[in-house]
């Protein structure tokens, strides 16, 4: 074999292997999707909408409770994490700029961002449940608020500093004061990457199981209670997936399908909106 | 008048960003402090010994540790090649048409919560360990590969853009000097994108070592270092999840706590590894 038929040869089983690769990834999300779809539609019915949890071998169960405290903790802790985010974002992109403060909080952020869950879980523990003396839904809130703070904060400072630097000299030399400028120009320039970020950020903590765990814990009955135990989506799954049984699994595979149909749907969106943007 | 709200707007925004540092070190010191009766009581011997026996309150979190760095060990293994495999489908192989959808296909994977990732595992990969390695199907090497395959999308996907930034002329040159694709892929595209790669694996590397949900459904939570990858095991995140909501002595929690500054540290340090040494952002001034 020459050199030549040597390198075509090795160039066809790398190409074969990289996109046996790409087969074997695809695969498993095939898999794992037919798997949600095909347990999910099998138990999804509106029995589930209905009714709270109830003992295994009882006819009207469901995850009334688990859907509404999922809406409720998510819901406040992107309430509250949000403008948060988005103002700590702005600092970066138009105050802070290249700052050193401004560096070390991005590059803390980005750290934050991939570190694990669960400590966040332990350490809300720590400073509301332990001085709470009991779990409740505000201790979840905390610590989803607290997960999502780095997201939103970064795809604001990315999404702002994509806003062109004409812009808001313009507006200045209109004689807008800065904060005028922001709002009303950068702000508006950046919507759409901006509502992509947020999208993406509730998708993200919308699936976090680990901090909820020992934080607003789990209630197998409707509570809409702040200030006690609340359930949600994610850790029912837990509880429902690894009890042994069959009626209880299948709640959790309805609860499962609900969440991936939810978090998928946000991606997507945020993904088209990105995308009807770069359009026009 | 403006002055002064511009003032409020500019110190208001500067406060809620500093913000994210105090509350970094916050984490940091309370961990500390809820791990302080801990650290006296065991000392270094907590990362040494692996009894781990709540009711002999005796605390040691070798086998947890030793859990966590076999299990992600493995999950790189195993998802390393695969993940660089998609990546070069994605990069320089896929057709033009077939990019996106695949691309986008692999993120949607990364969407999917760890939970999801866990009860697929548990009801439907510990059989087949089962029933090809004997045993429960739950332990180490289940844990593995479920990790594997929750990591591989994130894996592919950064390892993916940072290929991407590659200059074409860089690439076209090559092909015009007669190489294969493999050619420009190795002499070309690797070698400009190294530490984007070796950064994107290293994040991954910290994602996997505090991945919860995906390992606690298939791990077994059984405080014993075994050879035999096919018993149950632990990791640090998987004492977590288990037992938090079951300790009842001062000293149980306080062991909890150790293993969770110790899991904040290893995750914080190699991190930043990858942050600063590998994927230093330059942005470009405005």
């Amino acid at each position: 074999m020459t050199a030549t038929q040597k390198r075509v040869l090795i160039n066809k089983i790398v190409m074969a292997l990289s996109t046996l690769s790409a087969l074997i990834g695809l695969g498993f999300l095939f898999w794992i999707l037919f798997i949600l779809v095909s347990n999910g539609i099998e138990a999804i019915n509106w029995d589930i909408f209905m009714f709270e949890g109830a003992p295994p071998g009882y006819e009207e169960s469901g995850l009334k409770q688990a859907l509404i405290g999922q809406l409720i903790i998510v819901g406040l802790a992107t309430l509250i994490g949000v403008p948060l985010g988005i103002l700590a974002g702005t600092y970066l992109s138009e105050y802070g700029q290249r700052s050193k403060l401004a560096e070390t909080i991005r590059d803390i952020s980005d750290i934050m961002m991939s570190a694990p869950s669960i400590v966040i879980g332990a350490f809300v523990y720590a400073i509301v449940v332990i001085p709470m003396g009991h779990f409740s839904a505000l201790a979840g809130v905390a610590a989803l608020t607290i997960i999502m703070l780095p997201i939103i904060l970064r795809t604001t400072d990315d999404m702002l500093h994509l806003v062109p630097s004409t812009l808001r000299e313009a507006a200045f030399a209109l004689g807008a004061p800065k904060y005028k400028v922001i709002i009303q120009v950068v702000y508006r320039g950046a919507k759409a990457g901006i509502l992509t970020g947020i999208l993406l950020g509730v998708a993200r903590v919308a699936g976090e199981t680990a901090p909820l765990l020992f934080t607003s814990f789990n209630d197998n009955f409707m509570s809409t209670d702040l200030f006690e135990p609340m359930a949600s989506l994610t850790v029912t799954m837990f509880n429902y997936a690894t009890s042994p049984y069959e009626d209880w699994q299948r709640l959790g595979w309805a609860a499962a399908f609900i969440l991936s149909v939810f978090i998928l749907g946000l991606n997507i969106i945020g993904r088209l909106i990105l995308l009807t943007k770069k359009v026009k | 008048m403006t002055k002064i709200i511009d003032n409020i707007f500019a110190n208001a925004t500067r406060l809620i960003a500093i913000a994210i540092l105090l509350i970094t070190a916050w984490i940091f010191t309370v961990l500390f402090q809820e791990s302080l009766l801990s650290m006296q009581t065991f000392g270094l011997d907590f990362v040494t010994e692996s009894k781990w026996a709540p009711n002999l309150e005796k605390f040691g979190a070798y086998a947890a540790i030793m859990g966590s760095i076999i299990s992600t060990f493995l999950a790189m293994v195993l998802a390393i090649p695969v993940a660089i495999g998609v990546a070069i489908f994605l990069s320089e192989i896929a057709h033009q048409k077939l990019k996106a959808p695949v691309g986008v296909s692999i993120e949607l994977l990364a969407a999917i919560p760890s939970v999801i990732y866990g009860m697929w595992g548990l009801f439907y990969f510990v059989p087949i360990i089962r029933d090809l390695f004997g045993g429960l199907g739950i332990g180490m090497l289940t844990a593995g590969i479920v990790l594997a395959i929750m990591i591989l999308p994130f894996m592919a996907a950064v390892t993916r853009d940072a290929m991407n930034t590659t200059p074409d002329i860089l690439k076209e040159s090559a092909y015009a000097l007669g190489g294969t694709k493999w050619d420009v892929i190795k002499d070309v595209v690797i070698p400009y994108s190294k530490a984007g790669i070796i950064g994107a694996l290293i994040l991954a590397l910290g994602r996997a070592i505090g991945e919860t949900m995906a390992v606690t459904f298939v791990m077994g939570n059984v405080h014993k270092v075994s050879l035999d990858l096919t018993q149950p095991a632990t990791s640090i995140p998987v004492t977590l999840a288990n037992e938090f909501t079951e300790a009842d002595t001062d000293l149980y929690f306080s062991s909890l706590f150790e293993l969770a500054l110790i899991l904040l540290v290893i995750s914080f340090t190699i991190i930043s590894i990858a942050k600063f040494y590998f994927l230093r952002r330059k942005r470009s001034v405005k």
